[in-house]
């Protein structure tokens, strides 16, 4: 379980996270949505020790996260972020076997590498584990680093905006992806989402953030509804019951 | 596995072997007189330039792989200009005295020590804390480099000529003439920091995949990239107080290292970084000594070519 305690965090003058307590369930996938600048993907670099927090704890398994060494808490929870940015050229083989890296630190075992190759085939990647990251398209190089992190093997797995850039049908294969994550590998996912229909469809709790605070959290079907949805975000949401998963409309 | 050899490994043995050739070539090429002359007195020479090539092209890479970026080096950032201004300080505040009369081991280790602090100060400030933009640090380096250059001139301006002279003398970037002396104490400290460096080897490729992956996969992020940044600092200054401030020599071998062997893992750059750094100063220096009979302008063409690939890479950066 994840624990947050009146997490806060202040740029400047302005308080981007405000006082946030919250107890994420263990299991299953949570979804954090809410407005641009509610503060959803600052709560989760507090989380994963990306960032320092100015005020509060958040424990992991009872593990602060500010106190454990870094590389226990490594295998324990793994954080994947929108932009990965980086200069280093590498293949997919390469990338994925960095998953590895906090269980023995660049030597890989027999062991180590049997938790690659599955990791690789199960995103689908093993035609392109040879490819170097630069010669992807911007959907492979996304799955390349979710083997990454599924690779590091850890019970908690927080993803920022994992659906970022992808198209319609890349997008449902990475949500497809993760619920079976959560459904057979046991994994418990948090992740922070901007479409709300995907929210709805796959989650199973939903954390609403507005302003820098939790608005409102419980599982998926109470959070979907057009009174909870357009106070999260000052507009008139319609939410549907179809083929029994309920979907927003929200754009008239 | 194919009996192919893969592109690093092929790249690490031309490169072996053409920095093998600078070495015999620098040794043996138009040697008069007795060997038993020829080979101590070169070998003093080589001894120092191999170490520059290693300081230079290990701290280069270092330092891109921790900033996770391919065009700033210590050296733009100002590094070595620090360098210039302590020992320009210890001149100005101490007497020209304090350069002359003071044993060398003992001056070189003060100068370490000042430079480590400052630096350490410095760069914790700007790499640790949170990732800034590549504009903010470039900026930031050419200031400061501007700032430690001035104040260095200026003190320079106000010494007596003779006091002037005696510390000019130590600057100017020659691979002709270096302090015999000197040899011993950078080789000891260039293998202390080599052993050092050693133990930490598995953490550089986890680090080059930028700040938020290394801290995911559990490395002890600042204390590491303070390390690595102490190291740096000392790597320069041993360099520096070897033949004088070379600002571009580190870019060139580090981007023509990453360019040829074509994968960031470290075990293949930071070797092909050595070995282009060796064959760069060393075959230079045959080069300039033995064909064209003149040997103190190899710091202006390696600045040269280093200066074109700076701008290549600030141009293919504006272009993307």
């Amino acid at each position: 379980m994840i624990v947050t305690a009146d997490v806060t965090k202040n740029y400047g003058s302005s308080c981007v996270v405000d006082g946030v307590t919250l107890s994420l369930p263990k299991g299953g996938i949570t979804s954090i949505i809410g407005p641009n600048g509610a503060g959803k993907s600052t709560l989760l670099s507090m989380v994963s020790r990306l960032m320092d927090m100015d005020k509060g704890t958040v424990t992991v398994d009872g593990l602060d996260v500010t106190k454990t060494p870094s590389d226990v808490l490594a295998r324990r929870l793994s954080i994947l972020r929108q932009d990965n940015h980086m200069t280093a050229r590498l293949t997919v083989h390469d990338l994925v076997s960095f998953g590895r890296y906090p269980y023995s630190k660049g030597r890989l075992t027999v062991e180590d590498k049997r938790h690659i190759d599955e990791a690789i085939g199960y995103l689908n990647l093993n035609d392109l584990s040879g490819r170097f990251l630069d010669e992807l398209s911007g959907g492979q190089r996304q799955r390349a680093f979710v083997a990454m992190v599924l690779c590091q093997d850890t019970d908690y797995v927080l993803l920022d905006e994992p659906l970022n850039n992808l198209d319609m049908k890349h997008a449902m294969g990475m949500m497809k992806l993760l619920r079976r994550a959560a459904n057979e590998l046991g994994k418990t996912v948090v992740l922070v989402l901007h479409d709300i229909n995907f929210a709805s469809w796959y989650s199973d709790y939903i954390v609403a953030m507005k302003n820098g605070k939790v608005a409102h959290e419980g599982p998926a079907a109470a959070i979907v509804t057009p009174d909870v949805l357009s106070d999260v975000y000052e507009m008139d949401i319609k939410v549907h019951e179809i083929g029994g998963q309920r979907v927003s409309l929200y754009y008239e | 596995m194919p009996t192919k050899l893969s592109r690093p490994a092929l790249v690490l043995i031309i490169l072996s072997v053409l920095a093998l050739i600078s070495i015999v070539a620098f040794m043996t090429l138009g040697a008069k007189g007795s060997w038993s002359f020829v080979l101590p007195f070169r070998g003093k020479k080589l001894l120092s330039l191999v170490l520059v090539a290693y300081a230079v092209a290990l701290s280069t890479v270092l330092f891109q792989t921790v900033t996770n970026n391919r065009i700033l080096t210590p050296s733009i950032m100002g590094f070595d200009a620090l360098y210039v201004l302590i020992k320009t300080g210890v001149v100005f505040f101490l007497g020209v005295g304090a350069l002359t009369s003071l044993n060398v081991q003992v001056q070189f280790g003060i100068e370490v020590l000042v430079m480590v602090g400052f630096s350490g100060l410095l760069f914790r400030w700007l790499f640790v804390g949170q990732e800034r933009s590549l504009h903010l640090l470039v900026l930031v380096g050419i200031v400061f480099g501007i700032l430690f250059r001035s104040l260095s001139q200026f003190m320079q301006r106000m010494l007596d000529p003779n006091a002037f002279n005696v510390l000019a003398d130590t600057f100017f970037a020659s691979f002709a003439t270096t302090d015999a002396s000197l040899l011993l104490v950078s080789t000891i400290i260039v293998g202390v920091v080599t052993l050092i460096l050693l133990r930490m080897l598995h953490t550089f490729d986890v680090l080059s995949l930028g700040r938020a992956q290394a801290i995911n996969l559990g490395v002890d992020y600042k204390r590491t990239v303070v390390t690595i940044l102490v190291m740096v600092s000392v790597l320069v200054a041993v360099s520096t107080a070897l033949v004088g401030p070379i600002t571009f020599f580190g870019l060139l071998v580090a981007s023509l290292a990453h360019g040829l062997v074509g994968n960031s893992r470290h075990k293949y750059i930071l070797p092909a970084a050595v070995l282009l750094a060796v064959t760069c100063l060393v075959g230079g220096q045959t080069v300039l000594e033995r064909l064209f009979a003149f040997d103190t302008a190899l710091s202006i063409i390696i600045e040269f070519l280093g200066g074109i690939v700076f701008i290549y890479l600030i141009l293919r950066r504006a272009a993307r």
